[in-house]
């Protein structure tokens, strides 16, 4: 199989604290694939890597063959333009409008005629339905709408890759619905490589090809969704279910529940 | 830990902290120059930064100039020496004042307002989001504003200045009667165009750059989060004043020392 990134032995830590601990993975290119794990288990982090954002501390991170780390300031900035990044607050322009918003890449980044930028930005507000929101300002949307926009100014310049970070979180059923609609219909149609890192096991399981569950550090499971509903992993089944006790504990760590009560008194 | 070691934890913290600002500003403002994207970006800044802060530079130019009015002429017209009010009023806000409190005003006005700004962009995930669109937010959102600072911070003390001398004139001589022909004559003999007028300008510029770089620096930095962005506004106001006004000895020192 082809793959776009390649994540191989990857050490990550953030102050004191352990992330990663010899994370390997792959992402096939022109599949959506799905991360899953419980919160604060490093996906983001997983994203941020991808994107050059935050460097690993041991271990390599390939993007079409090419280790994200060693590119100079220039490489690493041309290798951005061909992925993109949705997150999770959108993280649209407040001082622009929405039409500003999806055009800000093309007049960063082209020198295309006004008419074309314009037909473009159009279309693109088309494909997400919010051609008639053109003219609001981010403060003006909903959640959903908001996160629409963000993602039509993420596919503006037709990028190779989309990192989709939480796109679902917080959404109502009927956003959550378009948002999962337009993932996988933009997926097909653009030819994109997706990554959609999330919490929702159901949606995320319904449109990912591959996916890959992170938890302790590591990666516990990964294969297609049906691979991953018969995977023997305890810790995989009760992400999966969503049971509130397993071998992820309901309890955080902490001294014995007697000697905590007890011991104030002694 | 020891009283020693904190000492020495602070001060290498603090030596970090002036190498990733001048890292920061070396990487926004070094590079390929692009007027065509950066003009808009200016002209936008200049409009938030200077021209905003217009008002409250005025106002408190004219109340300071009046201030002074007042006071110089309750000391000199003892001596007989109230024809010297004009010289006393331009020196004081040309050298010293004009520079200091409008270094001060601007840091809490726009200083304060960038760093909230940023911090919140931070925040929102906008400063990432541009960098994973390929453009480079030092360049795009610390470079205009660094470069609206330094521009309008003189500016704005050159106003200051004006507006406090008439403040000066209004109190000296249209309400207590100093010499309409005097006030103005001598202050025209005392002002040194290069001594006063550019060493001040100077001074402003300093204190502009200051200013600026650190509410930029403190709004990049700043903890994403709502007590982390109030603690970088906080600061940026409390270690630019600080700044301001020893530099200030300093620059008077070797100026006029």
């Amino acid at each position: 199989m082809d793959n776009l990134v390649e994540i191989k032995d990857v050490y990550f830590n953030r102050g004191e604290r352990s992330i990663y601990e010899g994370v390997s993975l792959v992402i096939p290119r022109g599949k959506i694939t799905g991360v899953l794990g419980p919160s604060g288990c490093g996906k983001t982090t997983l994203l941020r890597l991808i994107g050059a954002q935050l460097k690993a501390h041991k271990g390599q991170v390939l993007f079409a063959g090419q280790e994200m780390s060693q590119l100079s300031r220039s490489a690493l900035y041309e290798t951005r333009k061909r992925m993109s990044m949705l997150f999770q607050s959108g993280a649209l322009f407040s001082e622009m409008s929405v039409f500003e918003n999806v055009a800000f890449p093309l007049r960063e980044h082209t020198k295309l005629p006004e008419n074309i930028i314009q037909t473009v930005v159009k279309m693109k507000l088309e494909s997400v339905g919010l051609r008639g929101a053109a003219d609001m300002s981010p403060s003006e949307l909903s959640g959903g709408m908001a996160r629409r926009a963000a993602l039509a100014r993420s596919i503006v310049l037709d990028p190779e890759m989309i990192m989709y970070d939480e796109p679902f979180a917080g959404q109502d059923p009927i956003a959550m619905g378009m948002l999962v609609k337009l993932i996988d219909e933009l997926n097909d149609t653009l030819g994109l490589t997706s990554i959609v890192v999330s919490h929702d096991v159901q949606e995320v399981m319904s449109i990912a090809d591959h996916l890959i569950v992170m938890a302790n550090k590591t990666i516990v499971g990964q294969g297609s969704p049906q691979e991953l509903r018969e995977n023997g992993s305890e810790l995989v089944q009760q992400f999966l279910s969503g049971a509130p006790d397993g071998p992820v504990p309901f309890h955080y760590q902490a001294k014995p529940y007697s000697d905590d009560l007890l011991g104030a008194h002694l | 830990m020891s009283a020693f070691h904190v000492l020495g934890r602070n001060v290498l913290n603090t030596i970090q902290g002036v190498g990733e600002a001048t890292v920061m500003l070396a990487q926004a403002l070094i590079g390929k120059p692009q007027p065509r994207k950066m003009f808009p970006l200016l002209m936008r800044q200049l409009y938030v930064v200077g021209v905003q802060s217009m008002l409250i530079i005025l106002i408190s130019g004219l109340f300071i100039g009046m201030v002074l009015g007042l006071q110089g002429y309750t000391i000199l017209v003892d001596f007989g020496a109230e024809q010297a009010l004009g010289p006393m009023v331009a020196l004081s806000l040309l050298r010293e004042l004009g520079p200091v409190v409008t270094a001060l005003l601007f840091a809490g006005r726009a200083g304060s307002a960038l760093t909230a700004e940023i911090g919140l962009m931070r925040a929102t995930e906008q400063l990432s989001s541009l960098e994973m669109m390929a453009v480079d937010p030092l360049r795009r959102v610390i470079a205009p504003r660094f470069w609206a600072g330094v521009i309008s911070m003189p500016l704005l003390a050159l106003m200051f200045n004006a507006v406090g001398i008439y403040g000066g004139f209004i109190v000296g001589v249209e309400w207590l009667g100093v010499d309409d022909g005097a006030f103005w004559s001598v202050m025209q003999s005392s002002v040194d165009w290069q001594d006063d007028i550019m060493n001040g300008v100077i001074k402003s510029l300093v204190f502009a750059i200051v200013v600026t770089w650190v509410a930029l620096f403190k709004g990049y930095t700043a903890t994403p989060t709502s007590p982390g962005i109030s603690a970088a506004t906080t600061q940026t106001v409390v270690y630019s004043s600080l700044a301001v006004l020893g530099l200030d000895f300093v620059l008077t020192a070797i100026m006029f020392g």
